[in-house]
């Protein structure tokens, strides 16, 4: 009984194609051991921070690991590689993204703008001194992700576009402590400097109001 | 991630005529959902095809006063757009209220129909799960079911549809556009897109292999209130426990479809027409069939109170 067990569940994990050995082990790492042929690869030209890197690629690289492993930029952080945590929030074509859900060759052509290019320590784009000045951060590891998102929360709201607690959908959104925290919700922070955040945002969007 | 090659389709024929070319393939859109369930491994396509250059992003009036929207619209611009705050707002908040400002950036309209359930079991390539791996057994039966279905499922899956979109989408009475590798075109309502389990829970939806869809297109506008109240662990930035997509006019008839309760969104017309009677009527015809599990019999009476507050919300009897 139980060895039956064994083999039916054997098969199916591997495709039938395992060895014994096999079945103890993830298959799919087992399968990769097995690859004969090398991955299949593209080229790709990135436009990042307003230089241009043309890559040679394996076509399952993301575009957050195109940045840090390939294009050296480290700014752009990887936390859960799923989409749940934000801080491999980058802007394409003004826009925020997660870059670890997007492969990079789908980004080809696309303006990409990272944390390293909104300002320099020599001369901070206005969020990120806000965050330095509200202490938005206590590690630091998801600050890269948090800056990248606020400065496009602010446009966003600008924008007119609304958000879950937008009271009246066919209203324009007010720059409100609610509508920041609500469009942050995509950005965790493990050490919890979320109220600090939501200072240096407040302040950014005033400034410019 | 499994190796995969990767090509840019530039026609929608020409997108459906690739993939049909490479058995086992997918097409991509924003990604969100098909690169986390590759990384998993839970999808292995050997074969990509990119339609994010097809030009279906835009959002257009159709003969007949509705809206026709391309299956490449993004999330976020759906939910902004003026006509659909105006005369669909059930849409837009149903939109607002899923994933984040980043991934709805990103999702598409026909990629948001299609996203795979969020059952916890699918994610665990450790564990059976028909859905992922067909016949190995469903471990969510006797298992952890809090999230899972309450009524439609079958002895092989208990599994929710996730999306928050197709809810409203299916309380509108959207129909899903296509095209597949022969260039042939079909219409498909949305109350026949989603399948409910039975003995096939790894077919989600009635599409074909390698069918592609081009565009949802909503009927001109109901009027009415327009409401989505969706239920979940914390206030933003998770999938619901359930939701209530309601549609309802001055004198309390409408439509309600609720999310989270079944393998697609759950609309039916008996309880459609119980809704002047209040809450309680409407909840018992929406789940006579219901079979829940220990874990989530909670989620009836839940809908029930989220139906009475929806219903006190649209000014009608609650
Ligand atoms: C952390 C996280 C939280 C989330 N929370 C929510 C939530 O609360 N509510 C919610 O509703 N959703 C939520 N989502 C899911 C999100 O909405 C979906 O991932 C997204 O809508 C999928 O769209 P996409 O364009 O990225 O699809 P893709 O990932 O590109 O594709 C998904 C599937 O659709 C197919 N496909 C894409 N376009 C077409 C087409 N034109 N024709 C035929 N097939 C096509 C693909 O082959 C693939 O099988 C969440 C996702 C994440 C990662
Ligand atoms: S409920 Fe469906 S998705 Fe979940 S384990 Fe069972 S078969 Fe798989």
């Amino acid at each position: 009984m139980a060895s039956e067990l064994e083999i039916t569940r054997r098969g199916v994990l591997a495709g039938g194609a395992a060895t014994a050995a096999m079945a103890t082990t993830n298959p799919a790492r087992a399968q990769m051991t097995n690859q004969t042929t090398p991955p299949p690869t593209v080229p790709v030209t990135l436009d990042v921070n307003g230089t241009s890197h043309t890559l040679n690629l394996d076509t399952r690289t993301s575009l957050l690991d195109a940045l840090r492993e390939h294009i050296k930029l480290t700014g752009t952080k990887k936390g859960c590689d799923q989409g749940q945590c934000g801080a491999c929030t980058v802007l394409v074509d003004g826009k925020r993204i997660n870059s670890c859900l997007t492969l990079a060759v789908m980004q080809q052509g696309k303006r990409i703008q990272t944390v390293e290019g909104l300002g320099t320590p020599d001369s901070l784009h206005p969020m990120q001194a806000a965050f330095v000045k509200h202490d938005g951060y206590q590690c630091g590891y998801c600050t890269p992700g948090q800056i990248c998102s606020a400065v496009a929360v602010i446009a966003e709201i600008r924008a007119g576009i609304p958000s879950h607690v937008t009271p009246d959908l066919t209203a324009k959104p007010q720059l409100a402590d609610a509508e920041i925290r609500e469009r942050m919700s995509g950005n965790i922070c493990r050490c919890g400097a979320y109220s600090n955040i939501v200072e240096a945002i407040t302040e950014v969007a005033g400034a410019k109001a | 991630m499994k190796p995969f090659t990767y090509e840019r389709a530039d026609s929608p024929a020409a997108a459906a005529a690739a993939a049909a070319r490479n058995p086992g393939s997918r097409f991509i859109a924003g990604g969100t959902n098909l690169l986390d369930l590759m990384k998993l491994q839970i999808e292995t396509p050997p074969h990509l095809v990119d339609v994010t250059g097809l030009k279906l992003d835009r959002i257009d009036k159709t003969d007949d006063g509705g809206l026709r929207i391309g299956a490449l619209v993004r999330n976020t611009d759906l939910a902004a757009d003026d006509r659909v705050r105006r005369d669909y707002g059930v849409l837009s908040r149903a939109l607002l209220a899923g994933a984040s400002g980043q991934l709805r950036n990103m999702a598409t309209t026909a990629g948001n129909l299609l996203q795979r359930t969020r059952c916890p079991y699918f994610y665990d390539t450790n564990m059976p799960c028909n859905k992922r791996t067909p016949g190995s057994g469903c471990s969510a039966i006797g298992g952890y079911s809090r999230q899972l279905a309450v009524v439609g499922s079958s002895g092989s899956c208990i599994a929710t549809h996730p999306s928050d979109m197709a809810v409203a989408m299916r309380a509108l009475d959207a129909m899903v556009e296509t095209v597949r590798s022969d260039g042939s075109t079909r219409t498909i309502p949305i109350a026949d897109f989603h399948r409910l389990p039975g003995e096939t829970p790894h077919i989600d939806t009635n599409l074909a292999p390698a069918e592609l869809i081009t565009a949802v297109t909503l009927p001109k506008p109901l009027g009415g209130k327009h409401i989505y109240k969706k239920v979940r662990d914390r206030a933003s930035y998770a999938f619901a426990l359930i939701s209530v997509a309601a549609v309802i006019g001055k004198d309390g008839k409408g439509r309600v479809t609720i999310g989270g309760v079944a393998h697609k969104p759950w609309r039916v017309d008996a309880a459609d027409a119980q809704l002047p009677q209040g809450a309680k009527a409407t909840a018992q015809a929406l789940f006579a069939d219901a079979k829940p599990t220990k874990d989530n019999a909670y989620k009836i009476p839940l809908v029930e109170r989220t139906l009475g507050v929806v219903l006190a919300q649209a000014g009608a009897k609650s």
